[in-house]
């Protein structure tokens, strides 16, 4: 089975689907949209320093995506500039600056197509498996401190006073989701991440009455969208990355039609 | 209600001369407090006076930039702040927000819905809650894990009268029973105060601190509050048998209104303004 890239495709979208779900309802309730958005740009710097260094992609992604995320928070701390503008500094900065580094590269051949909207149809059997280890361990971390990551999220003075760290947790999940771009990278691209994080997540919102319901419909969702996406690419010949975010957009807009879950008879 | 203090202080917290200091001022400084086991202390002050901050520097929310903040080890704490902006696009169940820093049966859960007066909210949205439902839901959050400080900032706020009053009961109540710290911030002078056993009176720094009785009978809660501010206290803190309600109306504890201000019945029969003994 594992032979056809085909399959591979399926599996390499379900496996990055089922983490996006409950890692992107975060990145709404947080608001961090944006900020998911600018960790995801600056996978470019990271795939170029990478090539430069002759090290894994992977890694190169991963840590820069971290650094960003550690300048951006010390940034905020100095509180000079706004959240927004220093997300839009960071974001294109490190986009410009990693395109710029790659052309500079003469002995470089980079498919520059395939990084900022992925190529889901070249996934290989070792991508598959750094998919399901490393979004296996995402998943993993995200269950074990879901609790006070999600008392965070509804006050941090609440979970901070009741002993339950949250900036420790904030910068946890941080990392989880430098990790996730690193895996998710080479499936949906650079600019499309950040659609898989937000779209199913906020598509679950309305049949969800609790915080564990919508990260589980989130994660089904964005299943769907990618099984819908791929055959839809595979049938209409479209690309297969920006394919998912529109069927992604289908089951949003199939949400949006039923009545509000939280407005359902007390249970 | 002196006897309902602890004979030998079981101390939970201590600040000593704690200040914090943010954008070249300091919004609280030299500020002295104890919590003991058992205890009820409720802070007041204007807005503005670092009620908040104080709260949150014997927290360990904010950190003190001078002075000292000891807390007991493994102190299990109730906290319920000022404000909860939780994001809309957060789905939550009122059931669901009381097991938010802790596993919680569902019984435990349905008794401490209903000790706050909201079992019939158990499924709701707290989207769709009011600002008094939200309030209490928050409050029943804050017990359910019988904490041993129980810390609330302005508690009441959005709830009617007699919620406040039944409100202020429980508060009192949860103290006796499970012997916890309280913490109080507060505006409602004569509710509060007759439920307190030492009050902090902040206006930057402490002003005045004591039993109800001696600070509303100091110079500084004079000048803070006014003269109505020792008299509502006064009224409020001789008599526990009946309520004043907004309107001035006093209501009597068989539900009768008294529309006279200070019209007390025959068998009160003491000064206005003098201390009461208690019942």
């Amino acid at each position: 089975m594992l032979e056809s890239f085909f399959t591979r495709a399926i599996l390499a979208g379900v496996g990055v689907a089922l983490v996006t779900g409950p890692l992107g309802s975060f990145i709404v309730w947080r608001r961090m949209a944006y900020f998911g958005d600018t960790m995801a740009h600056s996978a470019i710097l990271g795939v170029a320093l990478a090539l430069f260094f002759s090290i894994s992609p992977i890694i190169g992604v991963f840590a820069i995506a971290v650094v960003v995320a550690l300048i951006l928070a010390f940034l905020q701390r100095r509180g000079t500039l706004s959240a927004d503008s220093l997300l839009g500094l960071l974001s294109h900065s490190a986009l410009a600056l990693g395109l710029v580094l790659v052309s500079l590269m003469p002995n470089v051949r980079i498919d520059l197509m395939g990084l900022l909207f992925g190529d889901i149809l070249a996934v290989s059997a070792v991508d598959l498996i750094v998919i399901y280890g490393g979004g296996a361990v995402v998943l993993a971390a995200l269950a074990w401190l879901w609790r006070p990551m999600l008392a965070g999220t509804v006050s941090e003075e609440i979970a901070q006073a009741e002993g339950l760290n949250p900036e420790r947790t904030r910068l946890v999940f941080m990392v989880l989701l430098a990790g996730l771009i690193a895996i998710a990278m080479k499936i949906l691209g650079v600019m499309l991440i950040t659609a898989m994080l937000i779209i199913p997540a906020t598509a679950a919102r309305r049949l969800a009455r609790t915080p564990e319901q919508m990260a589980l419909y989130a994660a089904l969702g964005g299943v769907a969208a990618v099984l819908a996406g791929l055959w839809a690419s595979l049938h209409f010949d479209t690309p297969s990355g920006p394919s998912i975010v529109v069927a992604a957009l289908g089951v949003f807009t199939l949400t949006s039609l039923l009545p509000m879950g939280g407005k359902g008879p007390s249970t | 209600m002196e006897n309902s203090k602890p004979s030998l202080r079981d101390e939970i917290v201590r600040v000593a001369g704690a200040g914090v200091h943010r954008d070249g001022r300091w919004l609280v400084r030299g500020v002295d407090m104890s919590i003991a086991r058992g205890e009820i202390v409720t802070l007041i002050g204007p807005n503005g006076s670092g009620k908040s901050t104080t709260v949150k520097i014997a927290l360990g929310i904010v950190p003190a930039d001078e002075g000292e903040v000891w807390r007991a080890r493994g102190l299990r704490v109730g906290y319920v702040p000022q404000k909860v902006a939780m994001d809309r696009s957060l789905p939550m169940t009122v059931s669901r927000l009381l097991a938010l820093t802790g596993r919680r049966s569902r019984s435990e859960i349905a008794a401490t819905l209903a000790s706050v007066g909201i079992a019939h909210l158990a499924g709701a949205q707290i989207h769709s809650l009011s600002g008094g439902e939200f309030q209490r839901a928050l409050i029943a959050r804050a017990i359910i894990g019988r904490p041993d400080l129980l810390v609330l900032d302005e508690p009441v706020q959005g709830v009617d009268f007699s919620g406040e009053v039944a409100l202020y009961d429980l508060i009192g109540r949860i103290r006796d029973d499970t012997g916890c710290g309280v913490l109080l911030i507060s505006h409602d002078l004569h509710v509060v105060m007759a439920r307190t056993d030492t009050v902090i009176c902040l206006n930057g720094h402490v002003c005045c601190s004591g039993t109800p009785e001696a600070v509303s009978l100091t110079s500084e809660y004079a000048a803070l509050f006014g003269p109505r501010g020792a008299e509502t206290l006064a009224i409020y803190r001789h008599d526990h048998d009946h309520a004043h309600l907004p309107d001035g109306t006093v209501r009597d504890a068989a539900g009768r209104l008294h529309f006279d201000h200070h019209a007390h019945g025959p068998h009160c029969g003491h000064e206005h303004g003098e201390k009461h003994q208690d019942a």
